[in-house]
């Protein structure tokens, strides 16, 4: 990846790296999405069914950067750190929004 | 500018996700690509069909005869003739069974030759014929999939513009490079239009957590929140003809200032019916842009709403661009053109990883089996839609079940293609597989008939043609012309 010059080891270390960032980019990147889906339906000055359309397309033109950014983080760690980060920033701000009424 | 490392590991990434789903997206793309122009193929499907339709006018023929011939229907599902389409494509359902057809703008009864047209690339699309919702995740997974692989092509790509005008032919690895970076760059905006809005039309499937943190469970106010002027009943159980649906639509016309382009009608002959009406979609990017609901029973408005609000005007548009309802006829043949690069650049990118790998070192054995699954998946799927029209012109008429037979006509030469590619040595797959979807777009055009004189047939008759000469030519150039295959491993060795 993108640690050494020469990509081709294929020991457990690199085996272990690829799978952490694939659970980073595939299961973190949906709760990412989901998450910002949530909340922008919580928080979006707008009526509440175009701010859960709206927050839905933001959520699906994040998802992308997500997969991404969990591919070109320093370390697997990282990546999962930053998932997991941002899903709990997400998904704390939508529990503080509460289901609207 | 982007690291080294991080451009390889995008590279990889790009690979990875293009391969996963590859020949679904494949299938996705070639369908979808034929499903820009969905009105046409029915109508090619169906030539028995060559009256005008009024829309209204059919409108009502559909409802009289599905009146007489349904019973205990939950829902009539009806699209209008538009001047493209000239049945009322319906889906409706009578003593629990469902049916999709195709009525007759004149008599509103099923049009002679059962079948699925356009409808069923369509449907393959975005549900790949499997059961609900399991195909229609399975296509939102591989639109993402899709979405990344566009943006790491993208960030992998060095000489993203320089690299428009290169292409160096006949060169193994490096030609396929090249025609894969011309195909995905030259319409890159397309792609990511495409796949992006594409993704979006299930979201409410693939990612409805921001309608249940807003909404819950009550989903009663989530659909009249979404499509005001619908209207959610249950059925009485008290029985009642319909009212004359001639007035509603009247009255629909007057409201949209426009024909009516949909009829749903819940309930029907139950005294809680309601018709819902919505407006033909030719007229701006918007998909369903207003709505119109009336009871059934009495013909009374219950309900009439035009959308206006900010956020759901974008949303439809975003959906409308996808449909490509909107689109006139040169837009249309740019979309069509624009799904055939993204398909063609899906295609060339799975060749590509097989040839990349082939330079460097003999196959190992996953890929050896790759390497024939491109052979038989990617032919497989294109012979089993160039089946389809063949089907449709020799099953006979009366044949019961005729519309499910097209289908599995289609999906039984998917099959055996895909079959015979994994079998055969890819060097005999290739060729053999290209001569025979060839052989198949020129008997389905022969069958069009060939002499057909209508613009529609005939224009389909002549894409099969080309299609089918493209195909002649590229076996031919391969085969005769370039006897000397490229010789697989290391052969660049030699100094110049």
């Amino acid at each position: 990846m993108t640690a050494g010059a020469k990509p081709r080891h294929k020991g457990w270390r690199y085996r272990a790296n690829v799978a952490l960032r694939i659970l980073a980019g595939t299961a973190g990147t949906y709760l990412v999405a989901a998450l910002a889906a949530a909340m922008l339906a919580r928080i979006l000055p707008m009526s509440r069914a175009e701010a859960v359309t709206t927050g839905t397309m933001i959520a699906f033109a994040i998802a992308p950067g997500v997969v991404v950014w969990a591919f070109l983080a320093r370390g697997p760690w990282r990546a999962l750190a930053g998932v997991g980060i941002a899903a709990l920033a997400l998904g704390g701000v939508a529990w503080l929004a509460g289901a609207p009424v | 500018m982007i690291r080294e490392g991080a451009r390889q590991s995008m590279a990889w990434l790009h690979g990875w996700t293009g391969l996963l789903l590859g020949h679904i997206l494949f299938v996705m793309c070639l369908a979808g690509t034929l499903s820009v122009f969905k009105p046409e193929i029915s109508r090619w499907m169906r030539p028995e069909v060559s009256a005008p339709a009024d829309p209204a006018g059919a409108i009502v023929a559909a409802t009289t005869w599905l009146s007489a011939n349904t019973k205990g229907a939950t829902g009539w599902y009806l699209s209008a003739p538009d001047g493209r389409s000239n049945t009322v494509e319906a889906t409706y359902d009578s003593d629990g069974a469902y049916f999709s057809r195709a009525l007759d703008p004149v008599r509103g009864a099923p049009v002679a030759r059962d079948t699925l047209g356009g409808e069923f690339f369509y449907r393959l699309h975005f549900e790949l014929q499997i059961p609900y919702p399991w195909g229609r995740l399975l296509a939102s997974l591989a639109a993402m999939l899709m979405l990344v692989a566009i943006v790491t092509g993208i960030i992998a790509h060095k000489r993203f513009f320089k690299d428009i005008f290169t292409f160096r032919p006949a060169k193994g690895q490096r030609s396929w490079l090249d025609g894969h970076n011309a195909l995905g760059v030259l319409s890159l905006p397309f792609h990511i239009m495409i796949t992006f809005t594409g993704l979006l039309t299930l979201a409410s499937l693939s990612l409805p957590w921001g309608m249940t943190a807003a909404y819950g469970e009550d989903l009663v106010t989530l659909y009249s929140d979404m499509t005001p002027g619908a209207v959610s009943r249950a059925a009485s159980g008290t029985k009642a003809p319909l009212a004359p649906i001639a007035p509603m639509l009247a009255q629909a016309e007057r409201y949209f200032d426009a024909p009516v382009g949909r009829a749903y009608i819940f309930n029907p002959g139950d005294a809680a019916a309601v018709v819902t009406l919505y407006p033909v979609e030719q007229r701006a990017i918007g998909y369903l842009p207003a709505e119109m609901s009336f009871d059934g029973a009495t013909g009374k408005l219950l309900k009439a709403w035009t959308e206006d609000r900010a956020g759901m005007r974008t949303y439809q548009t975003v959906y409308g661009l996808h449909m490509a309802h909107f689109a006139p006829l040169l837009t249309r043949w740019l979309y069509f053109l624009g799904g055939a690069m993204l398909t063609l650049a899906i295609a060339s990118g799975m060749l590509l990883w097989i040839v990349k790998r082939r330079e460097r070192a003999p196959l190992s054995i996953g890929n050896k089996v790759l390497e024939r699954l491109n052979v038989g998946g990617l032919m497989g799927a294109a012979i089993g839609m160039a089946a389809f029209p063949i089907a449709n012109r020799l099953l006979p008429l009366a044949m019961a079940g005729r519309a499910e037979a097209e289908v599995s006509v289609a999906l039984w030469s998917a099959a055996a293609a895909l079959l015979a590619g994994l079998v055969l040595p890819p060097a005999i797959g290739w060729p053999l597989l290209m001569g025979v979807l060839a052989l198949c777009c020129a008997l389905a055009a022969l069958l069009g008939p060939i002499w057909a004189s209508d613009m529609v047939l005939a224009t389909g008759n002549a894409m099969l043609l080309a299609t089918a000469m493209a195909l002649a030519m590229l076996v031919w150039w391969r085969q005769v012309r370039r006897k000397p295959a490229p010789a697989p491993a290391r052969r660049r060795k030699a100094p110049a």
